[in-house]
């Protein structure tokens, strides 16, 4: 229950894909949330695959805490990742699925059940240990998911829309039951989401990633301040008026 | 997405390919040994007997072909149009039946129908005025293999026809168009492009058929190369003129295949069909009539031998049967290597799956590697290579170092697993695809691989996928007399290779006991696979 955040680097990295070519030269904070923002296509989500290695660069190196774990298992990295959806597994109770995130063979301990059963009381799931996911809500998926992070305890938390296919309100549930567990656990998240206030909520820093690089990095009220960058004034424009 | 490189699924495909390599290279290596050692023999072998024989086959297989799928094309138009017809979805049942019963037992159900003491042979008898020969020879093996293709050709063609639109049907009676226009503007067009498909597949099932010439061919006049091979083999004794023959019938095979690629058809077959009902048709009472008069005709040629097993075999002394110990032999020993053959066709089509979706994975947005081809067409291939070509090859090559028959065993477990496996592989592929699509990413951030994710991912999600697969191999060897021909004995007997010694010693009541048995084995398995492969998990 100790998780303290690293910060995450990517030095001077190049990655290909068919036909689309991104390159990245950033550091996270740690301890702190970062906003990525940016039009569809632009490379938000191939940001955050590199970062959890379900993508390897071509060149340069990624850092986390210091340490270089370009190459290494997506497992063996310090990094824990909510997609949008199929964060579980739908044949596995809830409890599983959390556990799954102690052991991957689910061979837990009594220790382990109980640090599951608190999770799951923190994400407010208590109760529902032995339900399957297709008997949850869309919201309380992701709450399991969120479950598992805890479980988990990486410290840096990497999150692709996760509240993407959520209503306003749950959406709004969901962002203040991410920032409390982040002010227990302190964990660097790097948070990727189309709405604007969203970042406004959670987010101290922001990045706007733009045709495969990050054109614009800074803290969050200065995006949304008069003297914002113009190309992340543009995207949201319709916001602003 | 790059993920592990040293991922144990890939090495299982690896495994399997290898496996595969082995039993068909191993069939390759005993031809090629026989033919190096005795150059002479292998081409004096190439006499007018042998091109006699490939002319048979390509012509026997040519009449099939033409006789079951033209017929097809009225009786599969006769039942689109009449989406209400009685007892439509019984007869399409029905007509699911012959894929799954094996070849030596409908080969019995018309000769107890059409043969020389059938149930026809009086009626037969007085049209052709004399006493009725029997069905032996070309008319035979023509209506064996039509009793077979012409259902199968039916419903992939109503599938086809299926793929119109109902808007259009709509459109069509709106505007008045009757039967002719219909068929012209509508049907045929939707027909014809699956109807390369269709008659390559059929073609393909003639040439390479084996049981049916063997029981229903009569002598040197009408034999193919396949049952020339084993009659080289196991009567002759000339291993020369099997390798000339063996050859021939691969390269005639590979010709096939490759024409039938070209055409884009469907070769492993398909079991299942959605029938979805439709009623925007309005049909004269002369075409009503017209229609139903085809749909009956099919029916009862397609019914007729099923009936005719059923009936002879309940006239067979079942009880004095079921208490024969060689009997009871033959049944374990089916059921034995059957279960043990389905098991490994399962374990190989899901290693080459799971090599395949992890290689294509890996590679991202990259070519395939010659690895991934190999483990997404690797089991279609083994369809150039028939059971009695494999066999035959295996057969040359052990005959001087080990007792053939002590071989039979593993000859039938390997050659059927393998000869199963692109149905096994279409069974399992689509399932296992989609969940590894959704469970790709989590698992490789949770280090869920290897054993554990066999067991607490995979096998919740594939167990269905494979009982279906199972329980379809299963039947495929069960039925199975073409390795058994070869490498059976006294010692090692099936319940198909019992069969075909009762028919072959005029025990006809005892035979049509052991079809009846067979048969309702086989179709019991092929139901529990239907079944199976139906009903959504959850």
């Amino acid at each position: 229950m100790t998780t303290t955040g690293e910060a995450v680097r990517l030095d001077r990295v190049v990655f290909s894909y068919a036909d689309t070519m991104v390159r990245f030269d950033v550091t996270f904070d740690e301890g702190k949330v970062t906003a990525i923002m940016g039009p569809s296509g632009a490379g938000k989500s191939t940001l955050l695959n590199l970062v959890a290695g379900f993508e390897q660069p071509r060149e340069g190196r990624i850092l986390v805490g210091g340490k270089d774990v370009t190459g290494s298992d997506p497992s063996s990295r310090p990094v824990s990742m909510v997609f949008q959806e199929n964060n579980l597994f739908g044949h596995l109770d809830v409890a599983k699925n959390v556990g799954l995130g102690r052991s991957p063979a689910l061979r837990l301990t009594a220790a382990d059940r109980s640090d599951v059963d608190d999770a799951l009381a923190r994400v407010g799931l208590g109760g529902m240990a032995n339900r399957l996911p297709r008997e949850l809500s869309g919201g309380e998926r992701q709450r399991v998911a969120l479950a598992r992070v805890l479980v988990r305890d990486r410290p840096v938390l990497l999150l692709d829309e996760p509240f993407a296919s959520l209503g306003p309100a749950l959406r709004d549930d969901m962002l203040e039951l991410l920032m409390s567990v982040q002010a227990e656990r302190g964990m660097t998240v790097l948070f990727v989401t189309h709405q604007p206030e969203d970042a406004r909520k959670v987010a101290e820093n922001m990045v706007f990633v733009e045709a495969g690089t990050i054109s614009a990095n800074g803290k969050t009220t200065d995006f949304f301040g008069d003297s914002g960058p113009e190309a992340f004034r543009r995207y949201i424009g319709s916001e602003r008026g | 997405m790059q993920l592990s490189r040293r991922d144990p699924r890939i090495a299982a495909g690896i495994l399997a390919l290898a496996a595969i390599g082995i039993l068909i290279g191993g069939a390759f290596l005993g031809l090629g040994v026989e033919a190096w050692r005795n150059p002479e023999g292998a081409y004096a072998a190439f006499d007018s007997y042998l091109f006699r024989v490939a002319r048979f086959t390509l012509w026997q297989a040519l009449l099939s072909t033409l006789l079951s799928v033209a017929p097809a094309i009225l009786v599969a138009r006769a039942l689109s149009r009449h989406p209400e017809f009685p007892g439509r979805q019984l007869i399409l049942r029905l007509f699911a039946v012959p894929l799954a019963l094996p070849a030596i037992v409908a080969a019995l159900g018309i000769l107890s129908l059409y043969g020389r003491a059938g149930y026809f042979a009086g009626a037969l008898g007085g049209l052709s005025g004399g006493s009725w020969p029997g069905i032996y020879g070309l008319s035979g093996i023509l209506v064996a293999h039509v009793f077979f293709n012409l259902p199968l050709a039916t419903r992939l063609l109503l599938e086809a026809l299926q793929t119109v639109p109902g808007d259009q049907w709509r459109l069509a009676s709106q505007l008045g168009m009757g039967a002719r226009a219909s068929f012209r503007l509508i049907e045929w067009p939707a027909m014809r492009a699956a109807l390369p498909g269709i008659a390559g597949l059929v073609f393909m099932l003639c040439v390479t058929s084996f049981t049916i010439v063997l029981t229903l061919g009569g002598g040197p006049a009408a034999t193919t190369l396949e049952v020339a091979i084993y009659q080289a083999l196991r009567f002759d004794f000339d291993p020369a003129r099997a390798v000339s023959l063996t050859l021939l019938q691969i390269a005639l095979t590979a010709v096939v295949v490759l024409a039938l690629m070209r055409l884009g058809a469907n070769t492993a077959g398909e079991a299942n069909l959605s029938v979805t009902r439709r009623s925007f048709i309005s049909a004269r009472p002369v075409e009503k009539s017209f229609n139903a008069a085809i749909i009956l005709i099919a029916l009862a040629f397609v019914g007729g031998p099923m009936i005719a097993t059923v009936a002879s075999g309940l006239e067979a002394d079942l009880a004095r049967l079921a208490g024969e110990a060689s009997v009871r032999r033959a049944t374990f020993t089916s059921i034995v290597l059957a279960s043990l053959s389905a098991t490994l066709a399962c374990a190989l089509s899901l290693s080459l799956v799971m090599a395949r979706r992890a290689l294509a994975v890996s590679r991202g947005a990259g070519e395939a590697s010659l690895l991934e081809r190999f483990t997404d067409t690797g089991a279609g291939f083994v369809l150039v290579v028939p059971p009695v070509v494999v066999g035959a090859g295996w057969f040359v090559l052990v005959r001087q170092s080990i007792d053939v028959f002590a071989l039979a065993p593993f000859m039938v477990i390997a050659v059927n697993a393998v000869m199963a496996m692109p149905f096994a592989v279409r069974a399992i592929r689509p399932a296992h695809d989609a969940a590894a699509e959704r469970h790709e990413r989590i698992c490789a951030q949770l280090g869920i691989g290897g054993w554990n994710r066999l067991r607490l991912i995979d096998w919740p999600v594939l167990r269905r996928p494979l009982a279906t697969a199972f329980a379809f191999a299963m039947a495929l060897s069960l039925g199975d007399l073409g390795v058994i021909a070869l490498f059976g004995s006294d010692a090692v007997q099936t319940l198909p290779y019992l069969l075909l010694s009762r028919m072959g010693s005029y025990r006809t009541a005892d035979a049509a006991g052991l079809a009846l048995l067979l048969g309702l084995l086989c179709l019991a398995l092929t139901m529990i696979a239907d079944r199976l492969g139906k009903e959504r998990p959850r």
